[in-house]
């Protein structure tokens, strides 16, 4: 029986989405209790360097499809790029990141593969052969076990801080399996014209760590300055309300909710945001929220693990400067 | 060219949703459905593309679900899709996105004739998946664009070039047709249906398909089973802090340093 876990490690130009190694830890807890071990799946064009780095988070072999045909992603070539390491892999269970690109992938391998399948884990663990995954479903007001059978391929997607990341363990190497996919005329079907960065050297909020948002009550774009400083001293990304994307203050690719994006950071700060549901619904997974609002009422306060009853205008700035003292003192 | 979106009837995101003592699933009776609002996308999509269009020939709306989805069908068929397909049988009840994958692919092979265009939502807001598109997608064949925030179509409807959404940038593509979009918020915004052509709904056909057509689509084959649904667990209880805005500004600091480890 299959026993061994591969991670699809997600990567742009290079550089491998932190979030991967979040899912060595979850891919570590599900060999060990399995009898396996965690191997790894690298897709794209030069990427061969990278497979030391993923070694270092845990991966005993390490499978590369390295083609130009791989530089962007693209559903149906990575599909068959993934599928041709499942099949030299043959594991119990693929881990792949909730992102845009995880979710489509994992669908249409999960279709090629007529596999079992959960999206948007929150907690994955062994259970014989099977696999029991939690994840949320109704915007987040009903969690959700479901068991995926030992008879199929297992494929989840796990949702970025639900676990810490894999201890590193420097000088650690892997053995290498280069993978040879046959991309079909059918999978160049899409091509991609040109990445176009829409962050404008401040991160995605489905990138951040730590996300900074604003509500309506910032009332222009000019007063979400306070909102970037605060950002910025946390190393974080900026967030903001539909409310306060709707008035213009913030472009829509910035909003955060049910209808903008979900976001499951360590730490968010909801500034003068009153916590409508389709917001909540977007953040309420992150590990620490904070809320500042003058409403005690606010229904933000029910899901703040801290909260601020004061002025955003007055107290956000104080704790910029008290985080930039922190970082003074490094 | 000939259009089908994919609808499906989800509980209201406003909706309080109550878990069914058992875990087995959610309290049905009273809750408010909707069509969900990423798969009204797509029918708003595929009426602008008649507007704009000569070569639009049919819009056809196809749902999964239950006796009840017949509110969602009038509300595709109200905004301008021209008849809508049923896929309706107790054995299709299942809460996996690749079975209703599978279903649905089964069901659009019936109709020889195919499709040019194939509209779903990004994600639905009840499981919260996204599998639905990239799956069907692959059960037919298809090439699909996921997350799809501004659309240009060729002039002669051979293809498209799509503007779609990924973490910090946009991807600019081009695909050919036949293929499958997912639609991101963003790209058109859903009409109201009128009553008089909510009236007019009552009449376009909707054809109803059950197991008895689809004798190879078998609910119990996912390899996925629920085992329990529950409430959140609650999150801990807020802590407010208190005293002049410098010192809570320190003290926040100092908790989200010491206690909560954050930062």
């Amino acid at each position: 029986m299959a026993s061994n876990v591969l991670v699809f490690v997600e990567q742009r130009g290079g550089r491998i989405l932190p979030a991967v190694f979040q899912l060595m830890q979850a891919a570590k807890e599900v060999a060990d209790k399995a009898g396996g071990h965690v191997e790894a799946c690298i897709v794209g064009k030069d990427i061969a360097g990278l497979a030391n780095e993923v070694a270092a988070y845990g991966a005993k072999k390490v499978y590369t499809v390295d083609d130009p045909a791989f530089e962007h992603y693209r559903a149906s070539a990575y599909t068959t790029a993934l599928d041709a390491a499942v099949e030299a892999a043959s594991p119990k269970a693929v881990f792949i990141p909730t992102t845009f690109m995880g979710r489509d992938l994992a669908s249409r391998l999960g279709a090629r593969r007529r596999a079992a399948l959960v999206i948007d884990c929150t907690h994955v663990e062994a259970d014989g052969d099977d696999l029991i995954a939690t994840s949320t479903l109704y915007c987040g007001k009903v969690f959700a076990k479901f068991k995926l059978t030992g008879s199929r391929l297992q494929i989840v997607t796990i949702r970025s801080n639900a676990y810490p990341a894999a201890e590193k363990q420097d000088g650690a190497s892997a053995e290498t399996v280069a993978v040879s996919a046959t991309v079909s005329d059918k999978d160049n079907r899409v091509t991609v014209q040109e990445v176009v960065s829409t962050s404008s050297g401040v991160k995605d909020v489905t990138e951040g760590d730590i996300v900074v948002s604003g509500g309506r009550s910032l009332k222009s774009e000019e007063n979400f300055k306070i909102i970037y400083d605060l950002a910025q001293s946390l190393d974080g990304a900026v967030g903001a309300s539909r409310a306060a994307c709707d008035a213009g203050y913030q472009p829509h690719s910035r909003q955060v909710g049910l209808t903008g994006k979900v976001v499951t950071p360590a730490l968010y700060v909801a500034c003068g945001i009153d916590g409508a549901i389709q917001h909540l619904a977007g953040m309420r997974g992150s590990k620490v929220i904070v809320a500042i609002n003058t409403k005690k009422e606010a229904p933000i306060f029910g899901v703040a693990n801290y909260g601020v009853v004061h002025d955003l205008f007055d107290m956000v700035p104080l704790l910029t400067e008290e985080f930039k003292k922190l970082n003074a003192a490094g | 060219m000939r259009i089908l979106t994919v609808i499906k009837q989800v509980p209201d995101s406003n909706a309080a949703i109550k878990v069914k003592g058992d875990g087995s699933g959610i309290e049905e009776a009273g809750l408010k459905t909707v069509c969900d609002p990423f798969d009204e996308f797509g029918v708003e999509l595929a009426v602008q593309l008649r507007e704009k269009r000569s070569d639009v020939e049919e819009i056809v709306a196809i749902c999964l679900g239950g006796e009840k989805a017949t509110d969602v069908i009038r509300t595709a068929l109200a905004m301008g899709a021209d008849r809508a397909i049923h896929v309706c049988d107790p054995k299709f009840e299942n809460m996996n996105e690749l079975f209703a994958a599978y279903a649905i692919a089964q069901a659009i092979k019936k109709d020889e004739k195919g499709y040019d265009l194939i509209l779903c939502g990004k994600h639905n807001i009840d499981l919260d998946s996204g599998a639905v598109g990239p799956a069907l997608a692959e059960f037919l064949d298809l090439p699909h664009v996921g997350a799809v925030q501004g659309l240009d179509m060729a002039d002669d409807g051979s293809g498209f070039t799509a503007r779609r959404r990924i973490e910090g940038a946009e991807e600019v593509v081009n695909a050919k047709l036949p293929a499958l979009l997912t639609i991101e918020k963003g790209l058109v915004e859903p009409r109201y249906p009128s009553l008089p052509n909510l009236m007019k709904a009552k009449k376009k056909p909707v054809e109803k398909l059950t197991s008895a057509e689809l004798p190879d689509v078998d609910a119990g084959t996912t390899g996925t089973d629920l085992v329990e649904m529950t409430p959140p667990p609650p999150r801990p209880e807020c802590k407010f802090i208190e005293g002049e805005p410098a010192d809570m500004a320190r003290e926040l600091v100092r908790l989200l340093r010491e206690e909560a480890k954050v930062v």
